[in-house]
């Protein structure tokens, strides 16, 4: 119960601080404008394959993540307060309530990158909403659960920016690769039975990657 | 502060650090009891805040062991920061909101309820002005630094951790400190990491961190 208030606790702190600095949002929603503008204009008039389009969706989500998500540990870094929250607040605390406020932020920013992306692209054209919105979700969940325990990782070296992407390409191949699968089958009007391996690969990486951040964030919390 | 604080212990034994190949303190080993103000002290560098670090256990020492007692009963590793308040300059605060909106954050991520009331009483103890709106940003070193010392007590803990706590403050903020320690006293023991001539005729004993000596403090 006290781990499930620190939890709360540290979600709260973190949107209010949001809310005030605009850390991650300024940062993300530049990436997001900008690179769909580039995409945009460099595509212009090319016919695309679903599976060109679900794979440029999947290349702006990845990098948008990578661009916002590491913020969540090195803001803390940057501003001296980890040592502040390690007297506060126990590891499972910590771990939690910086994975819930990811999972939030990825979810608002997919959201946002998948309605510009249909408003930008006039060849994209979701036939099947529900599934498409599910494998959005799901990878979203796995987006913010490996980012988390990777920018724990990395938030007390000196060269984050360079570790951060470099560090999650491999951990997140499996995530990328059935999520651009899944997204395409989604847009060709597929079956559920035809994606069904694809969400199995993406809930199953969720839970793997959850329960060995859980195991491992006391390591990598502690100095 | 609960009544159950009767036997308060604080035991370290054969602690020893070192970075990379530099040996920061050797095989330090001591004890501080209940009503006890225990000073830490040793030149720049000697590691009296590496030695609190380890004792407030988000450091690791590379050899040696430190347990806590209240009530008789060792506390949980994983528990020490329940029954551990801590102060230092180096300890940050989130400078984006007000004092109010700190101490509400500290409260609730330890599991206490906020009270707005009690929070004011422990501005006013402090000698910061519980009215005052703008962020912690705009504060003055002296200012944050008597903040950290609500941080240190606002869950009441029978262990008191103060590095360099004088530090930035004018002569009402060190009596500050000094009535927080004589009250923590009657509650609990105070840890002192400091070489303040001031600070140390506050101590009962004293650690040379450097020599590993415990010597009874001339107060």
């Amino acid at each position: 119960m006290k781990t499930m208030r620190a939890v709360w606790a540290i979600f709260l702190k973190d949107v209010r601080s949001e809310v005030r600095t605009r850390y991650a949002v300024n940062a993300l929603l530049m990436f997001v404008v900008t690179t769909l503008a580039v995409i945009m204009f460099s595509l212009a008039g090319e016919v695309m394959s679903p599976s060109a389009q679900a794979g440029i969706l999947w290349v702006v989500m990845f990098f948008a993540a990578m661009s916002g998500l590491s913020r969540s540990f090195v803001s803390e870094e940057e501003r001296g307060t980890t040592f502040t929250l390690q007297l506060c607040s126990g590891p499972l605390g910590v771990y939690f309530g910086k994975l819930l406020f990811n999972v939030v932020l990825v979810i608002l920013l997919n959201i946002v990158i998948v309605v510009l992306y249909l408003l930008t692209m006039d060849q994209f054209v979701i036939n099947q909403p529900g599934l498409f919105w599910l494998v959005i979700f799901l990878g979203s969940l796995g987006l913010a659960a490996s980012t988390t325990i990777i920018a724990a990782i990395i938030a007390r070296a000196s060269s984050k920016g360079t570790l951060f992407p470099v560090l999650s390409f491999p951990i997140l191949l499996p995530l990328l690769m059935a999520g651009i699968d899944a997204t395409k089958l989604a847009v060709e009007d597929n079956v559920w039975d035809a994606v069904w391996p694809d969400l199995q690969i993406l809930g199953a990486y969720i839970v793997v990657v959850v329960t060995a951040s859980y195991m491992l964030f006391d390591y990598v919390w502690k100095d | 502060m609960p009544d159950v604080i009767d036997q308060l212990k604080l035991s370290a034994t054969g602690l020893s650090k070192q970075f990379n190949r530099r040996k920061i303190f050797h095989e330090l080993t001591f004890t501080v009891g209940k009503g006890e103000v225990f000073g830490i002290t040793g030149k720049n560098g000697s590691g009296k805040s590496t030695l609190l670090r380890i004792l407030a256990g988000v450091l690791t020492p590379n050899s040696g062991s430190v347990e806590f007692r209240v009530g008789g009963a060792a506390i949980d590793p994983e528990k020490v920061i329940e029954v551990l308040g801590y102060a230092a300059p180096y300890l940050m605060l989130y400078e984006e909101f007000t004092a109010l909106e700190n101490i509400r954050f500290f409260s609730e991520v330890r599991g206490l309820p906020f009270d707005t009331v009690r929070a004011r009483d422990l501005l006013d103890r402090v000698g910061l002005p519980s009215d005052r709106r703008d962020v912690v940003h705009n504060y003055s070193s002296g200012m944050k630094q008597r903040l950290k010392l609500v941080f240190a007590i606002l869950h009441q803990p029978p262990f008191l951790f103060l590095d360099e706590p004088t530090t930035n403050l004018d002569q009402d903020g060190i009596e500050v400190v000094y009535s927080l320690i004589e009250e923590q006293r009657r509650h609990g023991c105070v840890l002192i990491a400091t070489n303040d001539a001031t600070d140390i005729t506050r101590c009962d004993r004293l650690l040379d961190v450097t020599t590993g000596e415990v010597s009874e403090a001339a107060r």
